[in-house]
């Protein structure tokens, strides 16, 4: 049932950046390019999720559990730290240069095209490299 | 056409939304793309099986959408496809992985994991994490397209 659970919300997340167009760098970057031709299509796109997210989270956040584990687990952290800021100011960057994000990269793997493909061997390299300077904080 | 987009993104937005709220409510989990495909790369335990699921589910939303010719695409200038193509070289690529990686590594999150269920957490490491990105983002374009004149 957990599997089937993970392949389900997978399977709705790859649809959703699919017909979202999100698994289209020329959208991203059309949004990013904000002293260019902008292209709010990814305003429309996190606005649905933020917003469908909130109410969705706190009708299951009324039950004591979640169905088919024990607890919610949730990231209880509020301070910012520069570990924090500085990963997601060389993630801006690395998305900026591509526009990939993790999701639309991965998704896109049908598809595969050779700077795709170069990007994810990279994109795992970096997170080895991400959990070993973790590891020694 | 521009309108037909937005719905478009809208109505994506919302699976997206539906995907976080199954996965909280069924499993307890944040649907943080870099969290579960790092995890399921270099964990081991029973957090294993529901990942390869959600890698197999990521994967196969947009290729059966593309095998079913249902044209429900939202690629710029290409109402057939379903895949935009990549926005630079390999070398370029090679580059942005790797800080995408250590990025989201080192800041525990990324577009869906900050973006999308921080938000929706109303997280304060979050909302700041998403400012920096997207703002960074944009810089990077900037410099890119309008100082350098490249084709990122």
């Amino acid at each position: 049932m957990k599997a089937l659970a993970g392949y389900l919300a997978g399977l709705l997340f790859g649809l959703g950046l699919a017909i979202s167009g999100m698994t289209d760098p020329a959208r991203v970057i059309g949004f990013l390019d904000v002293a260019g031709d902008w292209d709010p299509t990814l305003v429309f796109v996190l606005g649905g999720a933020v917003v469908t997210t909130f109410i969705g989270y706190r009708l299951v956040w009324r039950h004591q559990t979640p169905l088919f584990e024990s607890r919610f687990q949730l990231p209880t952290r509020r301070d910012l730290d520069t570990r924090l800021l500085g990963g997601a100011a060389l993630f801006g960057i690395g998305w900026g240069l591509s526009g990939y994000c993790p999701g639309p990269a991965v998704a896109s793997l049908s598809g595969l095209s050779w700077p795709l493909a170069a990007f994810i061997v990279t994109l795992i390299a970096g997170w080895w490299l991400a959990r070993r300077m973790n590891s020694r904080h | 056409m521009e309108s037909m987009s937005a719905l478009q993104g809208l109505l994506g937005g919302v699976l997206i939304g539906l995907s976080a709220t199954l996965l909280m409510g069924l499993l307890g989990r944040v649907a943080g793309i870099s969290g579960i495909l790092s995890g399921l790369v270099f964990e081991r335990g029973g957090d294993r099986p529901w990942r390869v699921a959600f890698l197999l589910g990521l994967v196969s939303g947009p290729g059966l959408l593309m095998l079913s010719g249902l044209g429900w695409g939202n690629v710029a200038g290409d109402s057939g496809a379903m895949i935009g193509a990549p926005a630079s070289g390999l070398t370029t690529m090679l580059v942005a992985g790797l800080l995408v990686g250590l990025g989201t590594g080192l800041g525990s999150g990324c577009t869906s994991g900050h973006g999308v269920c921080g938000l929706a957490r109303l997280s304060p490491r979050s909302m700041a994490a998403t400012l920096v990105f997207v703002l960074v983002a944009m810089l990077t374009v900037f410099v890119a397209r309008h100082l350098l004149g490249g084709s990122a």
